[in-house]
């Protein structure tokens, strides 16, 4: 069922239909379009202006077309993928589009990354603004030449009458178009399946492009200002420790130190931590001071691998909380043919941007707070500034730069509300720039999980129950950040007789959301169980999978046939069951998750313990391909970061990850990434996101390859638990 | 605090910094050269890599005192006009995904290619290890080497 469905089925009121054009003509000369809403979507922040586009499109006098780009920008590809949109439905020639990153501005809606929800939301706004605004220029034209509108064409920014072969390009029109009533979005031609595209779908290479490759300044850390300081910020290694004395003297003494002050700060551990900030003028004489500094830290929590190992051990063997039950597990168990029986574990690990965190912040006498950060969420981050900070939010502008690699790190905005403080003491300019060290050290770890599998197997070869005993982690009684497991995930509804059960390690450490939380955690350790029920069941694995995809037990948990679909796609690019060759072995897994299907086929070759993935094929359905290179790019990377982040993990001993930088948390290197072949399943339902889905299926498609062509179950993360050697 | 004039770019620009200042923060913070990028500060991850008398080396680690006399190359300074076949391929590849350390792969690559014309996976692989991406742009990295090497040879071998 695709989301207008869901809607029309469930009476919701669609929203969008609500949308409405503004338009207005610029001192300029420029039309400018935007796409506002009415009714709830006004509701929130931004509510009482009388204006709130959430995109602006300027379609100037010269001919160029300038699209502002709303969302921040991470390697995600929205900034290219966005305007595309738009400039499909204006009907205008790529090369004269140019993008314009927005700040923060509550006119714009919601701009943030995460959850894949950039290309779901941004879609039908997108549509309407550059069908909009071409509706509004064909309507003055036709007044213009006296002609019927149905009678013209518009094609790389020009209006024809064929009848009469009269043409003329959009910006004859910009004035007459301004005051254009302006239509009801039913109007509007808004294209929807893919052979109605003709920018769409393209392999388009990056609009910021020809600044990456002469290194021009991009992102937060290229920040520059007039007598810019710079700083660190150095916290407590164990997560939440307070500050209760530090050689503050000592440090303001040493070269090129200009403050060096402790910020008491607060218990919020995705706020603004105590600490000592030094500031100087360059971040080498600050960073040469801190080796110098000494901080006598009052611990509050001592949290341990080695406990939270006990704890699990502990809890394996109890009962749980029982978070669904579909039939009768046991009786079930009790009465199959087999029974398979596997646990798996994962550990914490780290999003390690490239970039480590980083901001930049001028206070002003005034009270005016101007920022310049890498934020996956500036709102949020603006929220938390201003109520740290207690300033008003209108206070605070937020400059939005080229996030160097987000993965969900950058919805926490600690280094942000740190630069801010900081900005606020010395009152000059002053760029935070975190040490690797630092961010390894500081970062909101992926929750490590236990995963205990039972599966109940019938003499037909299909699974008759499941049941699941997942050991997570929690504070007061709820999972923490990024350590939850919905009840309704798969194999939940695909078998009749399944049980949850979850249990909770107390954990005090900074944990949050890692690109498609959960889902690039957990998808490894059913994906790979679902090998060991299909290898007891003597079946065949894209059978067992295509059987276990066939029927439903109420609700489904997915798309049966979409993603059946990604798996035949997926098989049979790879050529699923050839025979690979000696020690080479295929893994396959599926996957639904963030509002896209994607199952990947992994070859590998083995030589002893050491491993070489050779290559991946992808069988993708989200819906149209709006970049074809950003999606493709977005599958690509997440297959390497799942190899990658498959052989790391960060412990903890005292409360602090005791892993510091890439000696000890080494990500995948070129040599051993594999050639990744990549298939979209086109159709029209509405187009969803990319960056999340492709990462958890990628994990145990490896894993299951490199069974087969070891016999060597990974059952463990980092593989070098399971002795396995990428 | 010395002073010492580094050869930038074709540039001779002088910078006062400590004797152990390394070479990344002496063009970041002094000479406002931003495109050099810091990632991890031990020379492991190739974000800050610039072209050393066309050597690829880690800037994070290289104290700037000793390099007077040696021509330093950053991203902003190779072939600004854009012209590079390796700068070309990046493009045309669309390699980058947040481009974080493109800056630094890009010199890295073009620095094979100045030694191996025609470097196959395994040349490009070995030679490239030092650069990582987190975003996996790995698979795009090995298309764009070969492209631009293909790019090269159309050029006669002048870049």
């Amino acid at each position: 069922m695709n989301r207008d469905q869901k809607k029309q089925s469930t009476g919701e009121p669609d929203l969008k239909r609500r949308a409405f054009l503004q338009v207005s003509l610029a001192a300029s000369g420029a039309l400018i379009v935007g796409v506002g809403w009415s009714g709830l979507a006004m509701a929130g922040e931004g509510a009482g202006q009388t204006w709130a586009p959430n995109l602006y499109v300027r379609i100037q006098p010269d001919g160029r077309v300038v699209i502002v780009s709303k969302n921040p920008e991470a390697g995600q590809g929205v900034k290219t993928a966005f305007p595309m949109v738009v400039a499909e439905h204006l009907e205008v020639d790529w090369k004269n589009v140019e993008v314009e990153q927005a700040p923060l501005d509550d006119r714009y809606g919601r701009q943030a990354i995460g959850g894949s929800r950039g290309t779901p939301d941004g879609w039908d706004d997108l549509r309407i603004a550059g069908a909009g605004a071409l509706f509004l220029l064909k309507q003055t034209a036709a007044l213009q030449w006296t002609v019927g509108v149905d009678e013209l064409t518009a094609q790389a920014g020009v209006i024809s009458h064929p009848p009469s072969g009269r043409s003329a390009p959009f910006a004859d029109f910009l004035d007459g178009a301004a005051e254009m009533p302006v239509p009801e979005v039913s109007m509007l031609k808004l294209k929807t399946r893919p052979e109605q595209f003709g920018l769409l779908g393209k392999f388009v290479p990056g609009v910021d492009n020809p600044a990456i490759i002469h290194g021009k300044p991009l992102f937060g850390c290229d920040v520059r200002r007039d007598r810019m300081l710079y700083a660190q910020y150095v916290k407590c290694p164990s997560a939440g420790g307070k500050v209760r004395s530090a050689n503050l003297d000592a440090i303001a003494k040493q070269n090129g130190i200009t403050h060096a002050f402790v910020v008491e700060g607060s218990d919020n551990l995705s706020g603004l931590a105590p600490g000592v900030a030094i500031v100087g003028n360059t971040w080498w004489a600050v960073n040469a001071a801190r080796d110098a500094l000494e901080v006598d830290w009052q611990i509050v929590q001592s949290d341990s691998s080695g406990e939270y190992a006990n704890a699990a051990a502990r809890l394996a063997a109890e009962a749980g909380e029982t978070q669904r039950h579909d039939g009768d597990v046991e009786k079930a168990l009790e009465a199959a043919d087999t029974v398979v029986e596997a646990s798996y574990y994962y550990p914490f690990v780290s999003h390690a941007n490239l970039e480590p965190q980083v901001a930049t912040a001028l206070y002003h006498e005034s009270g005016k707070l101007e920022m310049w950060a890498p934020s996956q969420n500036p709102r949020g981050a603006r929220r938390l500034i201003a109520e740290t900070l207690d300033i008003p939010p209108d206070n605070i502008d937020i400059q939005l730069t080229r996030i160097g690699g987000g993965f969900g790190r950058r919805l926490r905005h600690d280094y942000m509300v740190e630069a801010a403080w900081i900005a606020r003491v010395v009152k000059r300019p002053v760029q935070l720039q975190w040490t690797r060290e630092d961010d390894m050290k500081n970062g909101f770890s992926r929750p490590a999980a236990w995963h205990h599998f039972k599966a109940g197997l019938g003499s037909d070869g299909r699974m008759s129950a499941f049941d699941h005993h997942f050991v997570t982690f929690g504070r007061d009684g709820s999972t923490v950040s990024g350590a939850s497991l919905s009840p309704g995930h798969y194999p939940a509804g695909l078998v009749p007789n399944f049980r949850l059960r979850q249990s909770l390690i107390e954990c005090n450490v900074r944990t949050g959301p890692w690109r498609s939380p959960g889902h690039s955690a957990y998808c490894w350790a059913y994906q790979s169980f679902f090998d060991e029920v299909a290898l007891a069941a003597e079946r065949d694995q894209l059978a067992f999978r295509l059987d276990l995809l066939s029927k439903a037990y109420g609700e489904p948990p997915l798309d049966l046939e979409r993603t059946a679909g990604t798996l035949h796609k997926a098989a049979e690019a790879a050529g699923w069951g050839r025979d690979p060759g000696a020690n080479r072995g295929l893994g396959m897994a599926f996957h639904f998750d963030h509002g896209s299907f994607v199952s990947h086929v992994a070859q590998v070759k083995a030589d002893g313990n050491r491993v070489k993935v050779e290559k991946v094929w992808s069988g993708v359905d989200c819906g149209p391909v709006i970049n074809l290179s950003g999606a493709r790019n977005q599958v690509e990377g997440a297959i390497v970061d799942a190899l990658s982040t498959a052989q790391l993990e960060l412990t903890f001993d005292g409360g602090a990850i005791e892993q510091s930088n890439f000696h000890d948390y080494m990500l995948a290197t070129i040599d051993q990434a594999p050639e990744v072949e990549v298939h979209f399943i086109q159709s029209d339902f509405p187009p969803m996101g990319l960056g999340e889905p492709p990462i958890a299926p990628a994990t145990p498609a490896i894993a299951n390859a490199v069974f087969a062509a070891t016999g060597v179950r990974i059952r463990e993360q980092p593989w070098r638990r399971a002795n396995i050697v990428i | 605090m010395s002073k010492v004039t580094l050869k930038v770019n074709g540039e001779e620009r002088m910078v006062e910094v400590t004797s152990e200042t390394p070479l990344l923060w002496a063009l970041r913070d002094t000479l406002n050269l931003v495109g050099t990028k810091y990632g991890c500060g031990i020379g492991l991850c190739g974000s800050c890599t610039v072209l050393l008398d066309g050597e690829p080396v880690r800037s994070c680690t290289m104290p700037a005192e000793g390099l007077e006399g040696m021509e330093i190359t950053t991203i902003e300074g190779f072939h600004p006009e854009g012209g590079h076949p390796v700068q070309r391929a990046w493009n045309e590849e669309d390699v980058a995904q947040c481009g974080y350390c493109q800056g630094g792969q890009i010199l890295s690559a073009a620095a094979l290619l100045d030694k191996n014309p025609d470097p196959d996976d395994q040349a490009i692989d070995q030679a490239m290890t030092g650069n990582i991406c987190r975003c996996g742009t790995y698979p795009r990295i090995r298309k764009a080497v070969k492209l631009a090497a293909h790019y090269k040879a159309e050029q006669g071998g002048e870049s």
